[in-house]
């Protein structure tokens, strides 16, 4: 079927928006007001990790124009966790802390008043008394015996298995990390010809949407919640609002008209379940837009990942076994980390066929501001790790790294790491045409093969 | 403070505080959609207006400022709900994905073309680099400047 044939691939379509764009006339949650709306501004922890012992509201609340502040216990069911809806658990994020706090610039507490300036005003006046406590920064530390605990189960990582990640049947196994295994990778060890080693970092990086985080929740007349939000996920803020607010999900309604850029910054619900609260406290239309630096410093981020890979190869080129073990941060509360890491640990295989293997996905709490999804969420990172590592390998056994990589592409009828049966294999046909592409003449013992 | 100026054509009169920017009175008092909020501290060029016909960021100019004044936002450029040739050459190039920061990118393009018809790749460039896009990318845009400017 030649391309002429379709009606949308091969073609460069408009955008449906884009008159309205070039005018102006977009409506971006930024433009929506309604009479009689508050605005919010957060107090937010100095500290990574701290106690809070006493909040004193009193300078703030007598500034004219605060209508109210709201604390923890203005949240009827204070703690969620964003995947709950696909099993994941427990809940382990305050809408607002209760006692302590767990990344520097934590809401501890929102100010809600007639207009942003005088929320602000009075934010800065709210004075919270924090015993700081040591913080747990790095990954490779907050896994040591005797690191300080974060999280209330007593440790920092998330327990895997027994039905809690949302992949797994509640008869598996807990443990501190994902598991993938397949054939006998000891003795695929025993058998190699050459070992080779690599520990791949990939630093957080921020989303910087253009359009900050921004929300509207409005009570309605009929005791339903409507919520103005620039989200990726409306039903993951339906359910998680539901969930805090303990009210059916169908009396809230999420309206997300425009998103200003997202990429990933806007699939956690990380501020309106405060908004709702907020709203549903006050009874009246309530605004929070966040600033560049709440941006930077609040907004999730993709995750810091360190990828250490161990394979075990024969003389003729062929990946026998792959030992793997990643550690990804989650920063302070899971959030859609769980399965960033399930994601991530499946895919530790690359396009490459691989008969022996264990690979173990950590997902590991700090006292960093919370991780989240980012263009090709746990893929990208592994990519990165695999590709790198191949060229490694190549060179550590001599042989050109196209070649090894056409060794070890997945064929058809082959499985994947996880058992699936591969019936669309292409990354031969396309690395033949990627070597056109970028003027790399191949050998034709390699242009013959096929998947 | 009461202060009025043009806005796209219009005569408006507003009630503003002196600490007020532009861009506060534009669109938390005045409702437009025409402007937006990213950086708050000239970076982005979102906000982006013309006063009397300068390029200015509206996050840092004070409203009252503009008493008197002549203040054209991406919405000002149309006439008879017909959009401005330079408009459609963004169409035509699809050089808008999300859209939160073509009214500033439109904007200098305008007032870069209005001076000088007939720029070079390099004025092209000089002139978007303080308008910061993460989606459509800079490519179309470019494009889309050059298609509409004299050659």
């Amino acid at each position: 079927m030649s391309m002429s044939n379709y009606f949308v691939v091969g073609k460069s379509l408009q955008n449906s928006s884009i008159v309205n764009h070039v005018t102006g006339a977009t409506q971006y949650i930024d433009s929506i007001t309604f009479p009689g709306m508050l605005w919010i501004k957060a107090v937010r922890s100095p500290v990574p990790r701290g106690k809070i012992k006493k909040i004193d509201y009193s300078k703030a609340e007598k500034i004219p124009g605060v209508v109210k502040i709201i604390t923890a216990k203005h949240v009827p069911n204070n703690y969620h966790v964003n995947l709950a809806g696909l099993g994941v658990g427990p809940p382990d994020e305050p809408v607002l802390p209760e006692d302590e706090v767990n990344y520097k610039g934590e809401a501890i507490c929102l100010v809600v008043a007639k207009d942003e300036e005088t929320a602000a005003k009075a934010a800065n006046l709210v004075e919270v008394d924090i015993e700081e406590l040591p913080p747990v920064l790095d990954m490779e530390e907050a896994l040591k015996p005797g690191a300080p605990a974060i999280k209330k189960w007593g440790s920092n990582v998330f327990m895997f298995g027994g039905g809690m990640d949302g992949a797994t049947p509640p008869s598996s196994p807990k443990r501190p990390y994902f598991l993938v295994k397949r054939g006998n990778v000891e003795q695929a060890f025993a058998n190699a010809y050459e070992v080779v080693e690599g520990s791949y970092l990939i630093p957080p990086i921020e989303h910087a949407p253009l359009e900050p985080h921004i929300c509207v929740a409005k009570p309605e007349p009929s005791g339903k919640l409507t919520i103005y939000t620039p989200t990726q996920a409306p039903y993951f803020v339906r359910d998680n609002v539901a969930t805090i607010l303990n009210i059916p999900a169908s009396n809230i309604r999420v309206v997300s008209p425009h998103v200003g850029g997202a990429f990933g910054a806007k699939v956690d619900p990380e501020f309106e379940m405060q908004v709702a609260v907020a709203a549903m406290v006050v009874g009246r239309p309530v605004k929070w837009r966040w600033t560049r630096e709440e941006e930077f410093t609040i907004s999730t981020t993709r995750p810091a990942v360190k990828i250490e890979l161990k394979d075990a190869l024969s003389r003729e080129g062929r990946i026998l076994g792959r030992k793997a073990k990643l550690l990804h941060d989650a920063g302070a509360y899971a959030r859609t980390s769980p399965y960033g890491v399930i994601k991530s640990t499946v895919n530790l295989s690359g396009p490459y066929n691989i008969e022996n293997l264990r690979y173990e996905g950590y997902c590991v709490f700090t006292n960093r501001q919370p991780s989240s999804a980012m263009r090709g969420y746990g893929v990208f990172e592994v990519s990165y790790a695999v590709e790198l590592h191949m060229e490694r390998a190549a060179r550590k056994l001599g042989i050109d790294s196209w070649e090894f990589r056409f060794i070890n592409a997945y064929r058809n009828n082959q499985v994947t790491a996880t058992g699936r049966p591969i019936d669309d294999a292409y990354l031969i046909e396309v690395m033949k045409e990627a070597a056109a592409l970028a003027g790399v003449k191949l050998p034709p013992h390699l242009l013959q093969l096929s998947s | 403070m009461m202060i009025r100026f043009y806005l796209d054509g219009q005569l408006v009169e507003v009630d503003v505080k002196p600490t007020d920017t532009l861009l506060k009175v534009l669109v938390d008092k005045l409702g437009l959609t025409s402007v937006h909020y990213g950086c708050g501290e000239g970076s982005c060029g979102a906000c982006m207006v013309l006063v009397d016909d300068k390029l200015r960021y509206s996050c840092l100019t004070f409203a009252a400022s503009v008493n008197d004044k002549k203040v054209t936002t991406v919405a000002g450029l149309l006439s008879d709900h017909e959009l401005s040739p330079l408009q459609k050459k963004f169409v035509e190039n699809n050089a808008a994905q999300c859209g939160y920061c073509t009214p500033g990118m439109v904007l200098v393009a305008k007032a870069l073309l209005d001076k000088n018809p007939s720029p070079s790749d390099e004025e092209i460039f000089d002139a978007l680099a303080g308008n910061l896009c993460r989606c459509t990318g800079y490519v179309p845009i470019v494009k889309a400047v050059k298609s509409a400017a004299r050659r």
